[in-house]
């Protein structure tokens, strides 16, 4: 039995109702065999008179109407502790928050909150019932016969516990052969799936047609090492096979001769042989659900092994978002804020350097700040930062003044409109998607978002904003869902702060221009911290501040005039140092001491 | 399916049967040896019985065994024999399918439906039906009526449930898989979208979404169990009257206490391989939707014509000159689960969307021996569709490649593969020793050209850290990004193609590794006639040509100092590049 998922069930009410309607359906069903048997051997022998055949059509008739209660309930059980077992996944999967669920692998949590728990349902509509009636049956089986038939009865409990016995001597002995070859039998059966994957690859250096020969002799070696594996294994079966059926003969051979002798009646001889193999048939049933059930222990214990360890890992730097800090956090003040880094250093588990090693930096209110620099310099964590998805292991980061850890995550997230680097597009309609952040926008306000956001494509799609988007955003380019994650933004136009990060795809050139344009658009007035790749959008910032390895290597003002373009150098030109922006570059101790700095609204009109 | 499998899957059906037959006789014979036990006749009558009842015993588990043996060993072959035609059906260059990777793993998966259908449905239901046909046999030697009874009830649950069944699950499946699907979207925004549902406060929301899906499938697959425990009812219901109605008729018509015994035993008996009949019958919609999807696959037609008759494949230098290329991709399904009229504009080249504009319009190209041309251009411009119809992987609309004045029409795909090839999209890793997955391009290779291929690539000092014995791939070792796509620049420069190509190299690398890599390339591909696509243009100042692609045209042309000194696409991303360089 599964020691967490039983504990699940526990402590759902509707589950443990339905469960035990269940199991008592099924060990119900199972004792109503033994009237059967009673009835139908009184018949036979002629005790009974014909009349007990009505008596015999209803035990049926009962046994029939809880064999479907069973299938009914069992059918709620499953899909009560399913969706109860999903919504903690799920509930959990938030909790983690954006940073740490990322550390996971996010296609299989997917599966296993999808898919993966419907591997549960051999377990808990067949196992479980299964394990009660074993209990119950064979007992109740056992005390009919002491009172029928002292003798047989002695010889059906004698060999009953050979079933489990012989079982697990011969699962024992089978094991290791089983494992010593499970590691072979998997390679071979994985064979075919990388063959085919690599296909590509074959057909280029023109060895698809050699493989297929491969493939079969492949697959011979792998049916032979399994029907090595097989012939062991279903030795456990034969012996449980052959243990019941010759302890059926053990009874009815002596009974038979003592039936000659006169010393036993015909009912009674009747109704040990109908009940003997009921006694072993319900142990026999077990196993072959227990097999049958693996799967589904294996997907709980995969859904336990997240809601555990999420659990235990709740240390720094990421913060679980319901956790909101003793005392009344502080409502974030409105206006476009100044974002201050003091000191602050970020640090993942399991990783030696720091993501963020020692930054202190200021933003002022409505600054255009680009971050730029290679992949993994630090400039998302530096964007998560912000979005409080990331805490800060050293250092704080303050909000005009206020700890950021201080502020209600909710209220201060109220205020950002934020871009990732690949957009996620929910599987709703394209206005859904745009009004994810301000769910009462009316359709005309959708409608301008889309517009500001050189979204107007939407408009001439065949559905327009009620497009339903396809999974992970299928029918939309890289530029196009960009826009409507743009559009997203514009949806907020109270929000003071933009973070925005570039994606660093290439996007076709019609695309790139409307975004860099929208974005424009989207920063003038607020405070913005921009991720950059491209010259285009690196020209929208007043600063630009340069990452490396976790720390700030150059941090340069622009001039007013933001309409020079970069210089066409040779490549490795200016190594580390202030990049070809022009203006000096300054250490990250003359960053911190650029607090305060205010730049001018609308400075940037001519864009 | 050969004559030799029909041996095998006969007698697999005939160990089954002697199961079947042998729990049969076994029931049949006590129940003759207890109720004529009961009349006192002399020993000598009941030992045959008695032999019997020992025989039937130790038969049913010895031939279940045999029957499970030989029907995995059959289902095996049987797979390996789907597997085999499937692979081939796979050999032809392929038409893009929705679906990607996890199509294949499916694919692969439904492959095993041939092993269920065998060893769950067809075999069981042989050895059913032979088992109930001897107990119908018995029937009629004691009592002709109760055996048509028998019958009666036999096809009822042997053949109506699951008949019925399978008819309950083809349309539950039906009404459930869009739930399913709806269900598995919510949870994957929920962890894709984690960051944009943080970020706008709209995670309760997506939450209360899955688990509205979650609600609705699980409410359907409530009523899904019904039929379930309807057919599991529907069994017993018919067993249990069955055996009612052969006693009754039995005792009416006087068929004597040792008659009616066998009859009702045998009859109650025989039902038991054929109950879970029901069950193989709801297993059934799956199978037949998995085999029906392998069928498609294997009457899908190539992507590309092969010539009736392969002309001769062109020989010594070879110089490939492409003529107004035009390349059309097939129109895919763009919104899966939804109307297909709602597919978006026509926007975003290369993505999934897209009957309309071609993705190559008119290119022309000249590469002549030694020559190395650079094909740069945004994702979806066209550049590794440039390079699938110089493989010949995708069929031109208009337009003619020729090598040394052959259209490569002409030739066989295979010629063409083995004038023209590289480094393609997404080399792939084999679950292989280290050396094996090198020789794959050089089976003939010697120790030497191996070593030499490595080395060429800057291989060497991880080969010889790693060791060429060392198991790759899935499992094995892990080869990270940079080793691999050197790796499959070791197999390039091992199978040494007149005409080298090579897509996107540096692909998914970071920047050190991907300026290092494109380094070496372009060191060791001097003189090699070469069309390399790439997105960094570090180093192309030393190739001879470099094309631009935009939207399927040529937009610019040149060498690296003509391009740089002119306003456009290439300018930008070298200027890009310099700004986000060290």
């Amino acid at each position: 039995m599964h020691k967490d998922l039983l504990r699940l069930m526990r402590a759902e009410r509707s589950v443990r109702r339905h469960l035990a309607v269940t199991m008592a359906a099924a060990v119900l069903a199972g004792l109503l065999v033994l009237v059967q048997a009673e009835l139908l051997a009184g018949v036979l022998s002629g005790r009974f008179a014909a009349a007990a055949l009505a008596a015999l059509a209803a035990v049926v008739c009962v046994r029939a109407l809880l064999a479907w209660t069973q299938g009914v309930f069992a059918g709620r059980t499953a899909t009560g502790v399913k969706s109860a077992l999903r919504h903690r996944l799920l509930a959990r999967l938030r909790e983690l928050g954006p940073e740490r669920l990322a550390a996971h692998r996010s296609g299989e949590l997917v599966t296993l909150a999808g898919r993966g728990l419907d591997g549960l349902d051999a377990y808990l509509t067949g196992y479980l019932p299964a394990i009660a009636v074993a209990a119950v049956v064979p007992v109740a089986v056992l005390v009919r016969l002491f009172a029928a038939d002292l003798a047989s009865a002695v010889i059906v409990l004698v060999t009953l516990p050979l079933i489990p016995v012989f079982g697990a001597l011969v699962g024992m002995t089978t094991k290791a052969v089983t494992e010593r070859q499970y590691l072979a039998l998997s390679r071979l059966g994985g064979h075919f799936l990388d063959v085919v994957r690599g296909l590509p690859t074959l057909r280029a250096f023109g060895r698809a047609r050699y493989q297929a020969g491969v493939i079969q002799q492949v697959a011979d070696a792998h049916r032979s090492a399994t029907m090595r594996t097989l012939r062991v294994a279903f030795l456990s079966s034969l012996v449980l096979e052959l243990c019941a059926s010759l302890s059926l003969a053990l009874v009815a051979v002596p009974i038979g001769l003592r039936l000659l002798g006169g010393s036993l009646d015909l009912t009674t001889a009747l109704l040990v042989l109908l009940l003997a193999p009921e006694a072993y048939l319900p142990l026999r049933a077990m196993g072959t659900r227990f097999h049958a059930s693996m799967e589904g222990v294996a997907a709980a214990d995969a859904a336990f092994a997240v809601l555990d360890r999420s659990a235990a890992d709740q240390d720094e730097p990421v913060r679980r978002p319901a956790a909101v800090p003793a005392g009344t956090p502080a409502p974030a003040p409105a206006g476009a804020p100044e974002i201050r880094l003091e000191g602050v250093t970020v640090r993942y588990p399991g990783r030696d350097a720091a993501a963020l090693d020692d930054v202190s930096l200021t933003i002022g209110p409505r600054e255009r700040v680009a971050l730029v620099g290679e992949s993994g310099g630090g400039k998302s964590t530096l964007l998560h930062l912000v979005l409080g998805f990331v805490q800060p292991s050293e250092g704080r980061v303050l909000i005009d003044g206020t700890d950021l850890r201080d502020l209600d995550p909710a209220s201060w997230r109220a205020r950002l409109a934020f871009v990732a680097q690949r957009p996620h597009l929910f599987a709703t309609t394209v206005a859904g998607n745009i009004r994810l952040g301000a769910p009462s926008a009316s359709l005309e306000e959708v409608r301008r978002a889309a517009d500001a956001a050189y979204a107007g494509f939407v408009a001439g799609l065949p559905r327009g904003f009620d497009t339903v988007v396809g999974e992970g955003g299928a029918g939309f380019s890289a530029g196009q869902r960009q826009r409507i994650a743009l559009a997203r933004a514009f949806c907020r136009p109270e929000a003071s702060v933009l973070l925005l990060d570039e994606p660093t795809a290439r996007l076709d050139g019609r695309s790139e221009a409307a975004v860099v344009a929208a974005t424009g658009d989207l920063a003038r007035g607020r405070t913005a911290v921009i991720v950059a790749h491209r010259p285009a959008m690196i020209d929208l910032a007043d600063r630009v501040v340069r990452l490396h390895e976790g720390r700030v290597v150059s941090d340069t003002t622009r001039p007013a005039t933001t309409a020079d373009r970069v210089e066409t150098g040779p490549p490795g030109g200016s190594p580390g140092g202030a990049g070809p922006v022009g203006a000096p570059a300054r250490d990250e101790t003359a960053g911190h001491a650029r607090s305060g700095r205010q730049v001018a609204d609308g400075k940037e009109g001519g864009r | 399916m050969n004559r030799r499998m029909g041996t095998r899957l006969v007698w697999a059906v005939l160990a089954g049967s002697a199961a079947d037959l042998a729990g049969l006789g076994l029931i049949a014979a006590a129940a003759w040896l207890i109720t004529r036990a009961a009349e006192q006749p002399p020993l000598a009558a009941l030992s045959v019985a008695i032999v019997a009842t020992r025989a039937f015993a130790t038969g049913k588990g010895v031939f279940r065994y045999a029957e499970r043996l030989t029907g995995h060993d059959v289902a095996l072959r049987a797979q390996a024999g789907t597997r085999e035609r499937l692979y081939q059906a796979l050999i032809p260059p392929q038409r893009p399918r929705h679906g990607g990777a996890d199509l294949l793993s499916r694919m692969v998966d439904d492959t095993e439906a041939v092993q269920d259908l065998l060893v769950r449905c067809m075999l069981p239901a042989a050895a059913a039906a032979m088992a109930g046909l001897a107990a119908v046999v018995i029937g009629l030697t004691i009592l002709p009526v109760a055996a048509l009874v028998l019958v009666a009830g036999l096809v009822l649950a042997g053949v109506a449930l699951p008949v019925g069944t399978a008819a309950a699950a083809r349309r539950w499946s039906a009404r459930i898989a869009p739930a399913r699907a709806a269900l598995a979207g919510r949870v994957a925004d929920l962890v894709h979208g984690a960051a944009d549902l943080a970020a706008y406060g709209a995670d309760d929301a997506a939450l209360d979404r899955a688990l509205a899906a979650d609600e609705s499938l699980a409410a359907l697959e409530r009523r899904q169990a019904r039929v379930h425990a309807a057919a599991l009812a529907g069994g017993i219901l018919v067993q249990g009257l069955t055996v009612a109605a052969v006693v009754l008729l039995a005792q009416g018509a006087g068929a004597g206490s040792v008659g009616t015994a066998v009859l009702a035993l045998t009859s109650l008996v025989a039902f038991e391989p054929v109950l879970p009949l029901a069950a193989a019958g709801e297993r059934m919609a799956g199978i037949t939707a998995a085999l029906r999807r392998l069928r498609e696959v294997g009457s899908a037609a190539p992507a590309v014509g092969e010539p009736a008759e392969p002309a001769p494949r062109p020989r010594g230098p070879l110089t490939v000159e492409i003529d107004d290329l035009v390349v059309r991709h097939a129109a895919r399904e763009a919104f899966p689960a939804g109307d297909p009229a709602t597919s978006a504009g026509p926007e975003g080249p290369g993505e999934p969307v897209d009957g309309g504009r071609p993705a190559l319009d008119g290119v022309s190209l000249r590469l002549t021996p030694g020559r190395r041309v650079a094909v740069v251009g945004p994702s979806g411009a066209g550049k590794s569709t440039l390079l699938a119809a110089l493989m010949r992987l995708v069929e031109p609309e208009s337009g003619t490649v020729t090598v040394n004045g052959t259209d490569i029409r002409e030739l066989s795909g295979d010629d063409v593969r083995t004038l023209m090839t590289g480094l393609t999209q997404d080399p792939y890793i084999f679950r292989a020793a280290l050396r094996d997955n090198l020789r794959l391009a050089g089976p003939e290779a010697n120790d030497e050209e191996l070593w030499r291929a490595v080395r060429d690539a800057r291989l060497d000092t991880w080969v010889e850290r790693t060791g060429w014995d060392t198991e790759l791939g899935e499992d094995g070792r892990t080869v990270s990004g940079g080793q691999l796509q050197r790796l499959a620049l070791a197999r390039a420069l091992l199978y040494d193609p007149p005409v080298l190509l090579l897509d996107e190299p540096a692909e998914a690398l970071d920047e050190e590794t991907a300026d290092r890599l494109m380094a070496d390339l372009l060191d060791v591909t001097r003189d090699r006639t070469t069309l390399l696509v790439t997105h960094r243009l570090k180093g192309l100042e030393t190739v001879d040509e470099i094309v631009v692609l935009d939207e399927g045209r040529v937009a610019q042309r040149g060498r690296h100092e003509e391009l740089v000194s002119a306003p456009g696409y290439y300018r930008d991303l070298w200027e890009s590049e310099v700004l986000t360089r060290r």
